[in-house]
């Protein structure tokens, strides 16, 4: 059983999209968390099921819708690749089914976490002198601080794993767009594969089980923190 | 600080005008009253459906201009019942959260605020680990050191035991008396509280001010009996410790006479305040002889309130004090008592609790 280059290369290439794709999409599903925890608007509802859309779609109907809007054929690919951000068949759109596949799951974990903060501390601190921001910043940021890293991590082993949405929308290109479960995938189409399958799946579940175990903790720092507050 | 208000919410009322001076003001009425609206209204944490507020001359709310002044702006540090310290801090974080935004002028310094309220061998510690007491008292510190430009108690020792009550009670009796001069506005629904710290008392009924004015003109005033509670009626006036015996009892000086009591702390010379209910006191017509109770008061009655019960309410005046006494309208008849009566008031030493006597 052997990790060839192809191997090396599927895990460098998940590694990267996975950090890319956590990046861009925890300010964003904060943000989104944080208007579905506290805000009160009409189409709040809309907003949820959209964002759980990913989560209960075929990734295939997903990675398909992404390839309809992003396409270069498309306005909105036709106008990122103007810019010079091409995603179709590119690591960036893997990076892309990354975000949308993974942000279910932060959005969730970031809007628990909101959610559990006692706005009556929050009003504690506006009356000793505290600014919206400033309480934003001193009491619930440090607060929610579990919360957010919980989802960080979800959102980055959804991108370690991420299939179909990223095969359909990017293809299966080596060294471009072949993550580690493509490349698993890829393995086991080819007679002989199943012993670098094996070695990859391997592999794959490591990394899976350290980031649920690690959010599982910061899950459990968040509960703790936010019972100590009577 | 001058205060409007009207506000309805969950079908209940609140149409209320009250002010508040220097000074321990108190904001006193059963559960459902509308204190705890009324202190958020006044921190900026409610926006009434009508209402003003104004402090020495500056308009904070109005709702007729549309003004709403934010509550980080307003500077009316709040110490509620449930402290709400913040648990990602520790006791020294949590003191020091507010300063940062403190106007120059209004800083009170760190170690005077932690020696007042005993905080030093709390610092380091996390707030989920300190006791009800504790907390209250971190919570206070923390709302001092913000430089408030007056402090807001909300209930603030309700959760406490009677013990941890009596720990923080005399922090609170030298916040008023100190130097700081910061006028605090107290909602409380426990007179034995209330009578320790306010100088001016308001009443709450119903969502309305049922009366108010200087605590010691409320706590006698008859109208007032009902609102209060027949058993926590009373006068409060102030005594000074003229000697402590080696029996226990203590000889303190008031203007129409002097007391003995019990469990009086405070040294020779203090002034104290003391708290006497109106069922505790018995009159007579006479010098009474051969009783066991130790104080004997010259009075003369000031007015009989009858209602349609059995019992009745006097005023009396003590030197320059008056006293309540709650009597039977038969004790009335019987002793012939009207305004201007000379009669005798009797007090139980034992019925003055340590409880009811501040500084």
């Amino acid at each position: 059983m052997t990790l060839d280059s192809l191997a090396w290369e599927a895990l460098r290439l998940s590694l990267w999209v996975a950090v890319w794709s956590t990046l861009i999409a925890v300010p964003l599903a904060l943000w989104v968390a944080w208007i579905l925890a506290r805000g009160r608007f009409r189409g709040k509802s809309l907003l949820s099921a959209l964002v759980h859309l990913p989560l209960v779609l075929p990734p295939v109907v997903t990675g398909y819708i992404l390839l309809t809007l992003f396409s270069p054929a498309a306005p909105a690919g036709a106008a990122l690749d103007a810019v010079g951000l091409t995603l179709a068949f590119k690591w960036t759109g893997a990076v892309l089914a990354a975000i949308v596949m993974g942000f279910p799951l932060m959005v969730r974990a970031m809007r628990l976490a909101i959610e559990a903060v006692d706005p009556r501390l929050e009003e504690a601190a506006a009356t000793l002198g505290a600014s919206r921001w400033a309480v934003r910043l001193r009491v619930t940021l440090p607060l929610i601080a579990p919360g957010i890293l919980a989802g960080a991590v979800m959102g980055f082993a959804k991108a370690m794993g991420e299939f179909g949405a990223t095969i359909t929308f990017v293809a299966n290109i080596p060294g471009q767009t072949q993550t580690l479960p493509i490349a698993i995938w890829t393995a086991l189409q080819i007679p002989g594969g199943e012993g670098a399958a094996a070695a990859m799946a391997l592999l794959s579940c490591a990394v899976a089980l350290g980031a649920v175990l690690a959010s599982e903790a910061l899950a459990a720092r968040v509960a703790t923190r936010i019972k100590g507050s009577q | 600080m001058k205060l409007r208000l009207k506000h309805s919410y969950d079908g209940f009322a609140l149409d209320l005008d009250l002010e508040a001076g220097s000074g321990v003001t108190a904001v006193f009425g059963r559960s459902g009253a509308g204190k705890t609206t009324t202190l958020n209204a006044i921190a900026g944490l409610l926006r009434p459906d009508e209402g003003y507020l104004e402090i020495d001359g500056t308009p904070l709310m109005d709702t007729a201009r549309g003004l709403h002044v934010p509550p980080h702006k307003r500077r009316f540090a709040t110490v509620f019942q449930d402290a709400r310290l913040f648990p990602h801090l520790s006791v020294a974080q949590n003191l020091d959260f507010g300063t940062r935004y403190a106007p120059a002028g209004r800083i009170i310094a760190r170690n005077d605020v932690i020696a007042l309220l005993g905080l030093a061998p709390l610092l380091a510690r996390a707030p989920a680990t300190l006791s009800g007491g504790e907390k209250q008292r971190v919570a206070l510190g923390r709302a001092l050191l913000s430089g408030p430009r007056m402090l807001l108690m909300d209930e603030p020792l309700a959760s406490l035991d009677a013990a941890r009550k009596d720990e923080i009670l005399p922090y609170l009796e030298q916040l008023r008396d100190g130097a700081l001069r910061l006028p605090i506005l107290y909602v409380s629904h426990a007179l034995d509280e209330i009578t320790r710290l306010a100088d001016r008392l308001v009443v709450l009924r119903n969502g309305q001010v049922a009366a108010q004015g200087p605590l010691r003109d409320v706590m006698t005033d008859p109208a007032a009996v009902p609102l209060l509670g027949v058993r926590e009626a009373g006068a409060v006036l102030t005594a000074t410790v003229h000697s402590h015996a080696d029996d226990g009892l203590s000889t303190l000086a008031i203007s129409g006479g002097t007391l003995e009591l019990m469990g009086v702390k405070a040294s020779v010379g203090a002034r104290v305040r003391l708290r006497i209910l109106a069922q505790d006191v018995t009159l007579s017509r006479d010098m009474p002889l051969g009783i066991s109770a130790l104080n004997v008061l010259r009075v003369s009655v000031h007015a009989v309130h009858t209602g349609t019960g059995p019992g009745a309410l006097v005023t009396l005046n003590a030197g320059d004090d008056r006293l309540l006494a709650r009597v039977t309208r038969r004790a009335i008849a019987n002793l012939d008592l009207h305004s201007g009566s000379a009669c005798y008031a009797i007090l139980k030493s034992s019925a003055m609790s340590p409880r009811s006597i501040g500084r």
